[in-house]
């Protein structure tokens, strides 16, 4: 089953904050193969942990 | 003596922005300040010059934002009042699907280099629902697991989870709007 943009998203989030399952992750690669904004939404999420991090040190 | 005063007195400006950011409460951040100034002076051989003045204050700046976010939440201010935009509406389709392409954010490591950058990340964070932006901070500039957060803020995962995910979404169409777009 395809998950749609919004639950690739939800996933992308939740994976900065508990681990996923082996099905979830394989779930969310598919969907990048085939949708570059849900895999640019991942690389900002990771930018913006960074950000933050940084945000007063 | 006075010239350490004098130091830690100087910091006061930026350990005000740096609370206020995360507790969303003008007076709540000025307690904090002040007793991390009183600490500061009072424990000055506890700094000793092994690292940056700034980075010592904030130390001790991040203990007591923990504390006072205690605070609030057992006295049930922190539950009060969330007026959560429903940004998915907005962002994906019916079908749940991106409403609109999504650009790439050129070069982002440079962004990290100018100052700019930061304020425009501090104003997006001052929009956040009080709530959610705590819930934001606390995980990923405090470096506190869900699970910890949860119980701070007196929700459940679930919804842990949820706050967390409209903090980054909102973040990153600020950011988007305001900074990556807007260049």
């Amino acid at each position: 089953m395809m998950l749609s943009c919004k639950e690739v998203t939800r996933l992308v989030s939740q994976g900065l904050d508990r681990p996923l399952s082996p099905g979830e992750r394989l779930r969310v690669r598919l969907h990048f193969l085939i949708c570059r904004g849900c895999a640019r939404f991942e690389r900002q999420m990771a930018f913006l942990r960074l950000a933050v991090r940084r945000l007063g040190a | 003596m006075e010239d350490f005063r004098r130091r830690v007195e100087a910091e006061r400006g930026y350990l005000l922005r740096y609370a206020a950011l995360q507790l969303r409460d003008r007076h709540a951040a000025e307690d904090a300040v002040q007793e991390t100034l009183l600490a500061a002076l009072t424990g000055e051989s506890g700094f000793a010059g092994r690292s940056n003045l700034r980075t010592w204050l904030t130390g001790i700046l991040k203990h007591k934002i923990i504390d006072a976010i205690r605070r609030a939440s057992r006295d049930g201010a922190a539950a009060a009042g969330e007026e959560d935009a429903n940004l998915d509406e907005v962002v994906f389709n019916p079908r749940g699907h991106w409403a609109t392409a999504q650009p790439a954010w050129p070069d982002p490591d440079a962004s990290l280099e100018q100052a700019q950058f930061f304020a425009v990340l501090e104003e997006c964070l001052a929009r956040l629902p009080a709530k959610t932006a705590q819930a934001f901070m606390m995980r990923e500039h405090l470096g506190l697991e869900t699970a910890d957060i949860c119980k701070e803020l007196g929700v459940t995962p679930t919804h842990c989870w949820v706050l967390l995910y409209r903090a980054r979404m909102s973040l990153r169409e600020c950011l988007q709007a305001n900074w990556f777009g807007a260049r």
